[in-house]
């Protein structure tokens, strides 16, 4: 079942991509994020040697590999959480490599953490509206809390509570939901599945193409990858730190090299 | 109980409260960023001195004093922010009680060089007469002092846990990485956090100079106040500060008044002592 709804999501929002881009041709759009050539180093340790990657607008790109293959680390550095050695980011036409975090953000940019990174000691309804940061506009904010609510109603029962009290399913909704709160152009998720119940995980990729539909795009770094080419329009292996392939979700699931690897085929 | 004692409990009380004030500075200081500032105590003495010059030499009162010495000092917080605490946290432990250690003998002996050694103390009569409320006198100073400190404190706690301001600054003391993904910049958290800090100990100082003795050397005696009421009331947690402050403030003047007061710091700490032998989180911190 899942299998033709995400196809069906796929077409579709190739299409609305590819109208978008034609649409937008005046301003000389290419894709939203576009990286190339990314080095990232700690120390003299290379977290990431070589990652080229798009995101056309609209689209939902998955980010695959193994762990330690540098999904975390392209995600962080694009965040500004840690600088890019070499090699470019661009963000809507702009460099973005060299920013800070708290400025990327600002520009429309959310990343959902690997670990969540929840502020514990804070209340669910907090945790949303620190999301919302970058925003100044109130009456903005609470159509996006009223948004966040909609979409994840356990969110609204618990706004209360102290995130530190929430079950992993609950902490990885507000974790998606503080980074809605920004109301980015472009969210990046690290790993949502990770730790969580099957049935947590379907109903988390079920929002993700409700998202999706509502023409949010969305970079997704994810090990299980049957999971992610889903939901995917597009998506990029990373091998040791190198982006190794690229292609379509529905080319890739079809490589034979992807389906030895990981699929298991 | 006699008239006395109740009175030597209030009046412990008012004074507590304005240990509770500069201790909430010392106390909010660690909670954002783990800098222990080694200086806090002589940030209250630079705010009883300017305190002492408005009263003074410019012939202003606590209207005028407090205001003044909260905004002077809240400035130097930022400075100090800015010009040294950024640098020293990320080096090691040592670099931070070296780095504010040395900004505290900055501080005294600045004052030294300018004021002079002698003891300073300001006319009995700025903040006139004293109460009698049902046969318990107070000091309109004292009540002053106390009353403005605590709903200061007060204030701030409301501050940190009520507003999107103390939200974001809370954030950042939690995980300031994580904060920098919401958009929240951590050095303005920062230095917000020290103009807030460095405000209270001025306003303390403006409040207590009224009728402490005033002295170069007094920052040194208020800062280990400042670290026991800390350290009882929980490292990071404005309301343990709160508790921990009156309660010193009331341990203070009853064993001064009971034992005699060259022996009431003993008191203090010797409780203090075996009170952390139980509970070293302090009354409200974490373990």
């Amino acid at each position: 079942m899942s299998k033709a709804f995400s196809s069906e999501v796929g077409t579709g929002s190739r299409e609305e991509n590819a109208s978008r881009r034609e649409s937008g041709a005046g301003n000389g759009s290419g894709p939203l994020l576009k990286i190339e050539h990314l080095e990232v180093r700690y120390g003299d340790l290379i977290g990431v040697s070589d990652v080229s990657l798009e995101v056309p607008q609209g689209s939902v790109v998955a980010l695959l590999g193994s762990n330690g293959g540098g999904k975390t680390t392209t995600l962080n550095a694009i965040a500004g959480l840690i600088p890019a050695h070499s090699g470019s980011i661009r963000f809507a036409g702009e460099e973005v490599a060299g920013e800070s975090a708290f400025a990327i953000v600002r520009k429309g940019l959310a990343l959902s953490p690997e670990g969540w990174r929840l502020f514990v000691q804070q209340s669910v309804e907090n945790n949303l509206l620190l999301g919302a940061t970058p925003l100044h506009d109130k009456a903005r904010i609470k159509t996006l809390l009223e948004r966040v609510y909609d979409i994840f109603p356990k969110l609204r029962e618990r706004r209360t509570q102290r995130a530190g009290t929430m079950s992993g399913g609950e902490r990885q909704m507000l974790a998606v939901g503080r980074a809605l709160m920004s109301d980015p152009k472009l969210l990046m998720l690290d790993e949502p599945s990770l730790g969580l119940a099957p049935a947590v995980v379907e109903s988390m990729y079920e929002t993700f193409g409700r998202l999706h539909r509502e023409g949010l795009t969305i970079l997704l770094a994810e090990q299980s990858i049957e999971l992610a080419l889903e939901v995917s329009d597009f998506a990029t292996v990373l091998q040791v730190g190198k982006s190794v392939l690229s292609g379509t979700a529905a080319a890739l699931a079809e490589d034979p090299q992807v389906q030895k690897a990981y699929l298991g085929a | 109980m006699s008239f006395v004692l109740v009175q030597v409990i209030v009046g412990g009380l008012l004074l507590g409260a304005v240990y509770a004030l500069f201790s909430s500075g010392l106390t909010l200081v660690w909670g954002m960023m783990n800098v222990v500032n080694f200086a806090h105590g002589d940030f209250v003495m630079v705010g009883m001195y300017v305190a002492y010059v408005v009263y003074t030499l410019l012939g202003g009162g606590p209207l005028v004093g407090a205001p003044l010495a909260t905004l002077l000092l809240a400035t130097l917080g930022i400075v100090v922010y800015f010009g040294l605490i950024r640098d020293i946290m990320k080096g090691p432990m040592l670099a931070q009680i070296l780095g504010t250690f040395g900004l505290a003998l900055l501080l005294r002996y600045s004052v030294f060089w300018w004021f002079g050694a002698n003891f300073l103390s300001l006319p009995e009569n700025l903040v006139g007469g004293t109460f009698d409320i049902g046969g318990i006198r107070i000091q309109a100073s004292r009540l002053l002092a106390g009353v403005v400190a605590l709903l200061v404190t007060l204030g701030l706690h409301l501050l940190l846990t009520r507003t999107t301001l103390g939200s974001r600054m809370l954030a950042v003391a939690e995980d300031s990485t994580a904060a920098q993904l919401m958009g929240i910049r951590p050095d303005t958290m920062q230095a917000i956090a020290w103009a807030i800090a460095a405000g209270a100990t001025g306003l303390a100082g403006a409040l207590i100079a009224t009728f402490f003795y005033v002295v170069p050397t007094v920052g040194e005696t208020l800062g280990i106040v400042a670290f026991v009421t800390v350290s009882l009331g929980g490292f990071g947690s404005v309301p343990g500060a709160l508790v921990a402050g009156l309660l010193i403030g009331v341990i203070e003047s009853l064993s001064g008044y009971l034992i005699g007061a060259v022996y009431k710091d003993m008191v203090v700490y010797a409780l203090f002592l075996g009170f952390l032998w139980f509970r070293p989180q302090g009354l409200m911190g974490k373990s």
